[in-house]
């Protein structure tokens, strides 16, 4: 199951209220904002807890979404592109977050990066329509699948430390 | 160092090598288009033996296959099989919908070459099957039918992509890999009122299913959670350790074989189309049902679809025939075999669970979801303030 350390992190993460989806028109407005609302405090949250690990922004119709996502193992930061499309079915269904330049490097991924997610998040996710949102799905998809693929991709060599990525530190 | 004699040799059993690959090439004739389908048995007759399916009764009009249009949505595993058969059944039309590349690692599935890695699968696929059948009209989208853009496209395409433009397509076929690309087809369908048939294989390669859905008039695919065959591999025991998914070029094809099979049924209209087909690979179970429509469907177009049909049904005259027992989707009175022993109700047992539907042996959700909560979420929601889309994006921003 989810492990204490992400059921905590989760539980302080704000609940969303509108369902809407990219095609609603103005609720979607409404949702996006939520959103947003919710992936800052998530963000605060983590600053808090010196567990920093991402940074998102999207484009102005809130359906695409980019931005940064680091692990830190033995002291050296790992950073990585996030990226991801909203689908027409938001939030009945999850969004499908890729790490494109981990494509074809691990077999946790579907095509275009996407990463595999375990068998408890669509179950859950589907209880907590329409509830969660972006930073639930950060928080149990992609959250608990860097601590568990990134060690193991260092330790095969298949990622390796960028010196001009800033350490630990920073 | 070889000898010029040796050499020459060479040279000679080269040149006699080329000119069997170029006859090789002049045998594979290019196979001309044919205006009318014929009974004829001819070798050179693709379609005699189809046309004979006329002759020995099973179906009255064969031909009639040239009017349809079907659009195939994901074009791997299933999807390229699927088209596959339809091509060389002589279908009018096809439309072909994925965003993925041809890969190596493919190869354990049937229909793409190696030659082919690297082109578009929807490409690679109308090149093979124009070969196979010029008659055939096809029209590709290389993209994810997911996205808001794409998706647009999608409607327009299912709903005016028929063979005579401007007309809808005759079925959908969806023969896509997840649960997302499902639901997107779902919603597309429900909305336009186009009849489609979900496929799937499971990511264990053990199991498959199809679904017939008629909008309105039978079970959509938002009107339960995903149905699961259930094989007698303890689950949990399940590895997933390493790696996503598994497959197999067998159940693929297995259940490809049904997808068409009641494709055919439909269109053609002979036999009977199965709303539910399951199949368990390692039992060599096919479960069958049919499901109803759940009236509180999470879909308000299913809903309104479902208004649609009983308003149809009430305008038909009525005829006295034995109605074939159907089970419905949600059932109330009895929910679900629960054994009641401690004093939790009916009633709350199916509130922390949600409304399951009742399902035939061998059958079972992937997961129950709890009925909607009413009102309090508890304190930790979003809070409902004035700051504007553009500040709250700022302040993302500057973190
Ligand atoms: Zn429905």
């Amino acid at each position: 199951m989810v492990d204490e350390a992400t059921k905590r992190s989760l539980a302080q993460i704000p609940l969303l209220k509108t369902k809407a989806g990219p095609r609603d028109g103005e609720i979607w407005v409404g949702r996006l904002k939520e959103e947003y609302q919710s992936l800052i405090k998530y963000v605060q949250n983590n600053k808090e807890a010196d567990n920093d690990w991402f940074r998102l922004e999207s484009n102005k119709e809130g359906t695409r979404w980019f931005g940064k996502c680091w692990y830190i193992h033995e002291l050296l930061k790992y950073e990585f592109d996030v990226e991801f499309d909203i689908p027409v079915t938001y939030p009945t269904t999850a969004p499908e977050i890729a790490l494109p330049e981990l494509d074809g490097k691990t077999a946790k991924m579907y095509r275009g990066g996407k990463i595999c997610m375990t068998d408890h998040f669509k179950p859950l996710w589907a209880r907590n329509v329409p509830k969660f949102g972006i930073a639930h799905a950060m928080a149990l998809g992609l959250g608990p699948w860097l601590a568990v693929e990134i060690p193991d991709l260092i330790e095969k060599g298949i990622v390796t430390h960028k010196d001009n990525t800033a350490g630990a530190g920073e | 160092m070889a000898s010029v004699e040796d050499l020459q040799k060479k040279i000679k059993e080269l040149e006699q090598a080329l000119e069997e690959e170029k006859q090789k090439n002049r045998q594979g004739a290019v196979r001309q288009k044919i205006s009318e389908m014929s009974s004829e048995v001819v070798d050179s007759n693709p379609y005699s033996r189809l046309m004979a399916l006329k002759r020995m009764g099973i179906v009255d009009n064969y031909e009639k296959i040239r009017d349809y249009t079907v659009a195939v949505v994901g074009v791997g595993g299933v999807g390229s099989v699927t088209a596959e058969m339809l091509t060389r059944c002589g279908i009018g039309k096809l439309l072909l919908f994925d965003y993925d590349k041809v890969e190596l690692a493919n190869m354990n599935r049937l229909f793409y070459q190696p030659h082919q890695a690297g082109l578009s699968k929807v490409e690679a696929a109308e090149r093979t099957l124009k070969e196979i059948n010029p008659d055939v009209i096809f029209e590709t989208y290389n993209y994810n039918i997911t996205t808001m853009d794409n998706f647009n496209h999608f409607m327009k395409r299912i709903t005016e992509g028929g063979l005579t433009e401007g007309k809808p397509v005759d079925l959908v076929l969806s023969c896509v890999d997840n649960f997302e690309a499902r639901m997107t087809i779902n919603t597309a369908c429900n909305e336009v009122g186009q009849t489609w048939i979900e496929s799937g294989v499971s990511e264990n390669a053990v199991s498959g299913h199809i679904q017939f859905v008629i909008p309105g008039e039978t079970a959509c695919f938002a009107c339960a959670p995903p149905l699961v065959v259930a094989t007698k591999t303890d689950e949990k025991t399940l590895k997933r350790e390493g790696v996503c998914a598994a497959s197999l070029p067998t159940t693929m094809a297995v259940v490809a074989g049904f997808l068409v099979q009641n494709t055919l049924k439909y269109l053609l209209e002979f036999g009977d189309v199965t709303h539910y087909l399951g199949y368990n690979a390692l039992q060599d179970f096919f479960p069958t049902m049919s499901m109803k429509p759940n009236e509180n469907c999470d879909d308000t177009y299913c809903c309104k679809q479902q208004k649609l049909y009983k308003e149809r049904e009430a305008k038909k005259p009525k005829v006295v025939k034995e109605e074939p027992k159907e089970e419905e989707v949600i059932h109330e009175d009895n929910p679900f075999e629960i054994e009641l022993v401690s004093e939790t109700s009916v009633e709350e047992s199916q509130a922390s669970e949600g409304q399951v539907p009742e399902l035939t042996e061998g059958l079972r959700v992937a997961y129950s979801v709890p009925a909607p909560e009413q009102g309090d979420l508890g304190n930790n929601v979003v809070e409902t303030d004035s700051t504007s889309l553009d500040e709250l994006m700022k302040q993302m921003k500057s973190l």
